[in-house]
């Protein structure tokens, strides 16, 4: 059973052919890294899943939703589908607590005294309670992306999607974002979409990795055959410049 | 200036407190006015911004005392009977909240697309995010133009004079031509707005320190 489902999707940007007829299934519970060079459209495609970006044409079923249908409620969608930025976007004018309870709150309309057990439960989670109560720009990007991730779960999402979670992080926190995304890829019935340059990582969680490049998918291979015998020579090429250092 | 000040103490503070009365009443309407219009002006539906474009251009860019002449003139002739001071300040709530609706727009501009699209992302409708997450954001940017904004409008309910709206300009008015004391009439018509605008400038001095 597919989580996502692009069926000839098409993404313009003005004149600029963002995503070329792309095709692409996710299944439930699966974990896929998505790679590629910037400006190939990978965060694009991440962000059309909850419909950030709108398409132009074809489908984009999300949980047995079209998402280009225009009866279709995005906001339903999204309380499924959980989010995770680049520069983490957590809310300035509220405190860690209070970013990760105020969505639960008015849009799940979950009662109070639940939502802050589930919320401190979740910054347990990622070793930020003592955080609770600071404001963003108290806490340093690798704890801040943490609360985002802790905030994204807060809605129960069935699915995940991570746009380059670590790329705006110092080298030293990357880690222990890694290690709860880690976590949370691995809940058996989280389907998880990330774009990110980490290939390391990439190896260690993906159960699929797709490469793109200039708008199309042009690789989609389970992660080992991926990283050992990639088919595409532009995804080789990539391959080979990145993982040389 | 004291014997003055003795003599017509009632009126002076009579139009003191019709001064006050129509400044705040315009300040809270134009700040939601102006608030609502900023929102339309920034929204992603074509037909709302266009709405809030054409309010702010036209009612900021014609004279307060046109408009204001219009509400007390030209409304009581076909649609419905009103006094000068409801004209002033309905005259006055619509001038400034097209200044606020700029000021405001602005600090909404001012904040990061991503807290918008968080909002969303999380399942918030676009009003909740903009009133829970990016307006509060946007007015604590502005707090220093609004207060100019606030300023301007205790200023500008001067106009009521012209249109009989009993306020401290317009007893200031009847008191010169009355005692011909005018220096000391405008000396004294002067202090008073500065009762008023000062402790305004020295609030919104206060917010801006304490919120950021």
């Amino acid at each position: 059973m597919s989580m996502i489902e692009f069926r000839k999707v098409q993404k313009y940007y003005g004149k600029f052919h963002a995503l070329k007829d792309i095709d692409l299934e996710i299944d439930k519970g699966e974990t896929v890294v998505l790679i590629g060079p910037s400006g190939s459209g990978k965060s694009t495609l991440a962000r059309s899943v909850n419909g950030l970006e709108t398409i132009q044409s074809g489908q984009l079923i999300v949980n047995g939703r079209d998402i280009a249908d225009k009866k279709t409620d995005i906001n339903r969608i999204r309380t499924d589908v959980g989010m995770v930025f680049q520069h983490f976007n957590l809310y300035a004018n509220k405190d860690v607590l209070e970013n990760i309870m105020i969505a639960p709150r008015i849009v799940l309309k979950m009662n109070e005294d639940e939502n802050k057990k589930n919320a401190m439960a979740l910054l347990d989670q990622v070793g930020l309670a003592d955080k609770a109560h600071n404001m963003p720009s108290q806490i340093s990007g690798g704890q801040a992306q943490r609360v985002a991730i802790a905030r994204s779960l807060a809605m129960k999402p069935r699915c995940m999607l991570f746009d380059e979670p670590t790329s705006a992080l110092d080298p030293e926190m990357i880690d222990d974002v890694l290690g709860v995304i880690k976590y949370v890829t691995s809940q058996s019935d989280m389907t998880s979409l990330i774009v990110t340059h980490e290939m390391g990582f990439a190896q260690e969680v993906a159960n699929r990795v797709i490469f793109m490049d200039d708008g199309q998918i042009l690789e989609d291979d389970k992660t080992d055959v991926f990283f050992k015998n990639p088919s595409n020579e532009r995804a080789r090429q990539f391959l080979s410049k990145i993982i040389s250092h | 200036m004291i014997t003055l000040l003795r003599t017509y103490w009632s009126t002076f503070l009579t139009g003191f407190g019709w001064t006050i009365l129509s400044s705040c009443i315009a300040l809270v309407a134009s700040l939601l006015i102006g608030s609502i219009m900023a929102v339309f002006e920034v929204v992603p539906n074509k037909t709302l911004r266009t709405i809030g474009t054409v309010y702010v251009e036209i009612f900021r860019n014609i004279p307060l005392l046109v408009i204001v002449s219009f509400f007390y003139l030209v409304i009581p002739m076909y649609v419905v009977k009103i006094n000068g001071f409801t004209a002033g300040t309905i005259g006055l709530t619509i001038y400034t909240s097209a200044f606020i609706a700029e000021t405001v727009r602005s600090g909404i501009k001012s904040i990061n697309i991503g807290q918008m699209e968080a909002s969303r992302a999380m399942g918030m409708k676009y009003v909740q995010a903009m009133r829970f997450i990016v307006l509060p954001q946007a007015f604590k940017v502005v707090i220093p133009p609004l207060g100019n904004q606030f300023i301007n409008l205790v200023k500008n309910s001067s106009v009521l004079a012209f249109v009989a709206g009993f306020d401290l300009m317009y007893q200031g008015n009847a008191i010169a031509s009355q005692t011909f004391a005018t220096v000391n009439t405008y000396l004294i018509v002067g202090a008073f707005y500065l009762v008023i605008t000062l402790p305004i400038s020295y609030y919104m001095r206060h917010l801006e320190k304490r919120l950021a």
